[in-house]
C-alpha cells in the first residue's frame, strides 16, 4: 500500500535555489533599466524646465549657459510621425496579406523571408541606402523627411511582424461567423478581424515608434545637423533629439553635456508619452471586459 | 422563406483527401433535419458544403450539385457570399464577436453588408432577439458587450445574428454541445418554433435529441478510417429510431458501436 509522501529535503532545497536563480535573473535584467533610468533623471533634471522645451541652439555659443531642444523635439516629432504615416499603412497591409491571403504561398514565403531580412537590417544601412538613393542619386536635399524615410524602412518589419502574430491570434471562428453571415471576406477582415486585434497592433507600432525615435545613425546621414528651428520636414536641414544629444554630448563644456542629458530625459518621456496616449486609445476602443 | 435544399452526388475534398462521397438527399421546408453518425463521419463537412463554407477552408473543394429551390449553388457564376446570407449558420462554439456590444453582434449581418437606416435596425434587433428567445433577458443591457453573456445566453445570441439577416436556412453544427442541460431545453424549443419559418439544418452526437426536435434523420457512416463519409439511411424520425432499413443504423442508435 503506498502512503502520502512528504516533500523531501532535497527538492525543498532544490525548489529554493531555482526560485532564488529566477529572482536573481530577474534582478539582473532590471539593473541596467533602473540604472539608466536613473542617470538620466538624476543628469538630466538640472536643464528640464519650460527654457529647454521652447527653445533652440539658435545664437548658443560654445560656452554660453541656457539653449534648449525645441527644434529637435519639432524635428524627432515630425519624422516619426512620417515615418509612421509611411510604414503603418504598408506594415499594416503586408501583414493582411500575410495571414489572410498569402495561404503559405510562395509569395508569401517570399515576402516573409525579406520582413526577416529587413528586421536584421543594421540602422546605419538604413541612412546610407536613403543617402544614396534619395540624396545623392535623386538629388533630394537632406531633409526631415529623407530622415523619415530610413526611419520608416526601420519601422516596417516591426509593425509586418506584430501585426502579423496578433491577426493570426485572431480565432478562426470568428472568420468564419462572418463569413456565415454573408460579409465578404474583405469587409470581415475590416469589421470583424482588424478591431479585434487591435490592441495588439497598437501595441506592436507603438514599440516600432519606440525603436525608432531613438535612432540617431540614419538621421546623422539624411537630415544633416541644424541648431535653428525648421518646422518645414520637406525642405532644408532638420535636428532630431537623439542627433541632439549625440551633437551635445560631444561637445567640450559641461553645460552641453547637461544639454544632452536632458535632451535624452525628454526623448524617454516623448517615447512613454506616446505610449501612455496608444494606451488609452486602445482601452477607449475595445469593448469592456466582463459584464 | 424557407427553401428546400436537393443534394445529389456530392463529393468534397480536403487537399485530396475525399471526406465524404456521393451524398444526395432532400432536406424538405419549414422541418428539422438532424444528421447523427460517429465523429469525423463528415456530417459537419456536409452541413458546410450546404452554404459553401467548406471552401473557405484553404485546399477543400466539392464536387456535385447542391439545388435550392431548384437553382444550383455551385454553378459557376454564383456569388458565395449571397449563398451564405440566404443560409445562415450557427456553430458548435457560441462565437459572438468580442469588440461588438449585445445589440451591435445581432446587426452584425446587416450593418456589415451595408445597409439599414437605425430606427429600422432597433426593430430587427428586437425581432431577432425575441426569435431567439434571448429578448427579455437582455433588453435592459443591450449596450453590454456579447461576450459577457452565459454560453447559452451566448448561443442564443448567435442564432439572433443569424436570423437577423432572415435567411432561408439555418445549419446548426452541434449547437447544444458546449451547453448545459437547461440552455439546451431552451435552444430546442427554440428551434421548434423556428420551424415555422426556417428550413432547420442540424447536426447532433446527441441521439435523444435528434429523436426530441428532428422531423427527418440522415445517419453517416464510414467503412473506414480514412475512407469518406457515406449516408447509411435518411427516413421519418420516428422511423428512423424505431424501425430502420439498415442493420448500421440500428447498431449506432441502440449503441452498440459508435
Amino acid at each position: 500500500m503506498t502512503t502520502i509522501q512528504h516533500i523531501s529535503t532535497s527538492r525543498r532545497i532544490k525548489d529554493r535555489v531555482v526560485q532564488g536563480l529566477v529572482y536573481l535573473a530577474f534582478a539582473l535584467a532590471v539593473v541596467p533599466l533602473v540604472s539608466v533610468l536613473w542617470l538620466v533623471i538624476k543628469n538630466g533634471a538640472a536643464r528640464f524646465d519650460l527654457d529647454f522645451l521652447t527653445h533652440s541652439m539658435r545664437n548658443i555659443g560654445a560656452r554660453d549657459v541656457g539653449g534648449g531642444a525645441y527644434h529637435a523635439i519639432i524635428g524627432t516629432l515630425e519624422q516619426v510621425l512620417i515615418a509612421s504615416l509611411i510604414s503603418v499603412p504598408i506594415g499594416l497591409l503586408t501583414a493582411i496579406y500575410l495571414v489572410e491571403y498569402g495561404n503559405g504561398g510562395r509569395l508569401s514565403r517570399a515576402i516573409s523571408f525579406f520582413v526577416d531580412v529587413m528586421t536584421g537590417v543594421p540602422s546605419v544601412v538604413a541612412g546610407l541606402f536613403i543617402l544614396a538613393f534619395w540624396v545623392l542619386f535623386l538629388g533630394q536635399p537632406f531633409s526631415g523627411f529623407a530622415g523619415a524615410l530610413s526611419l520608416s524602412i526601420l519601422m516596417m518589419p516591426t509593425v509586418v511582424r506584430s501585426a502579423e502574430e496578433m491577426l493570426r491570434l485572431v480565432p478562426n471562428d470568428l472568420r468564419e461567423a462572418s463569413y456565415a453571415l454573408g460579409v465578404a471576406k474583405w469587409r470581415t477582415i475590416m469589421k470583424v478581424v482588424l478591431p479585434t486585434a487591435l490592441t495588439g497592433i497598437i501595441t506592436g507600432v507603438m514599440l516600432a515608434v519606440a525603436r525608432v525615435a531613438g535612432e540617431t545613425a540614419p538621421l546623422l546621414l539624411t537630415v544633416f545637423f541644424t541648431d535653428s528651428i525648421n518646422n518645414d520636414p520637406f525642405s532644408g536641414p532638420q535636428m532630431g533629439l537623439p542627433l541632439f544629444v549625440f551633437d551635445q554630448a560631444g561637445r567640450p563644456n559641461a553645460t552641453a553635456v547637461d544639454r544632452a542629458w536632458t535632451g535624452a530625459l525628454t526623448l524617454i518621456l516623448i517615447v512613454m508619452l506616446l505610449n501612455l496616449v496608444a494606451r488609452l486609445i486602445a482601452r477607449w476602443r475595445s469593448p469592456a471586459k466582463g459584464r | 422563406m424557407s427553401k428546400q435544399i436537393q443534394v445529389s452526388g456530392l463529393d468534397a475534398y480536403y487537399g485530396g483527401h475525399k471526406a465524404i462521397e456521393d451524398v444526395s438527399m432532400t432536406i424538405e421546408p419549414r422541418s428539422i433535419t438532424a444528421f447523427i453518425g460517429p465523429s469525423g463521419c463528415g456530417k459537419s463537412t456536409f452541413l458546410r458544403t450546404l452554404n459553401r463554407m467548406h471552401e473557405v477552408i484553404p485546399g477543400a473543394r466539392v464536387e456535385g450539385k447542391v439545388l435550392l429551390d431548384g437553382e444550383d449553388l455551385y454553378a459557376a457564376n454564383v456569388e458565395p457570399v449571397s449563398v451564405r446570407r440566404m443560409i445562415g449558420m450557427v456553430f458548435q462554439r457560441p462565437n459572438p464577436f468580442p469588440t461588438m456590444s449585445i445589440y451591435e453582434n445581432v446587426a452584425a449581418g446587416l450593418r456589415l453588408n451595408g445597409r439599414v437606416a437605425k430606427s429600422e435596425m432597433d426593430g430587427v434587433v428586437e425581432t431577432s432577439l425575441k426569435g431567439a428567445n434571448l429578448w427579455n433577458e437582455v433588453k435592459d443591457r443591450l449596450n453590454k458587450p456579447g461576450a459577457g453573456l452565459s454560453g447559452g445566453q451566448q448561443q442564443r445570441l448567435c442564432i439572433a445574428r443569424a436570423i437577423a439577416v432572415q435567411p432561408q436556412v439555418l445549419l446548426m453544427d452541434e449547437p447544444c454541445s458546449a451547453l448545459d442541460p437547461i440552455s439546451t431545453l431552451a435552444i430546442e424549443d427554440l428551434m421548434a418554433k423556428l420551424k415555422d419559418d426556417y428550413t432547420i439544418v442540424i447536426v447532433t452526437h446527441n441521439m435523444q435529441q435528434a429523436a426530441r426536435v428532428s422531423d427527418r434523420t440522415a445517419f453517416f457512416n464510414l467503412t473506414a478510417q480514412g475512407k469518406p463519409g457515406k449516408v447509411v439511411e435518411m427516413d421519418e424520425t420516428s422511423r428512423m429510431f424505431t424501425n430502420p432499413t439498415e442493420k448500421a443504423t440500428e447498431d449506432y442508435i441502440t449503441g452498440r458501436f459508435g
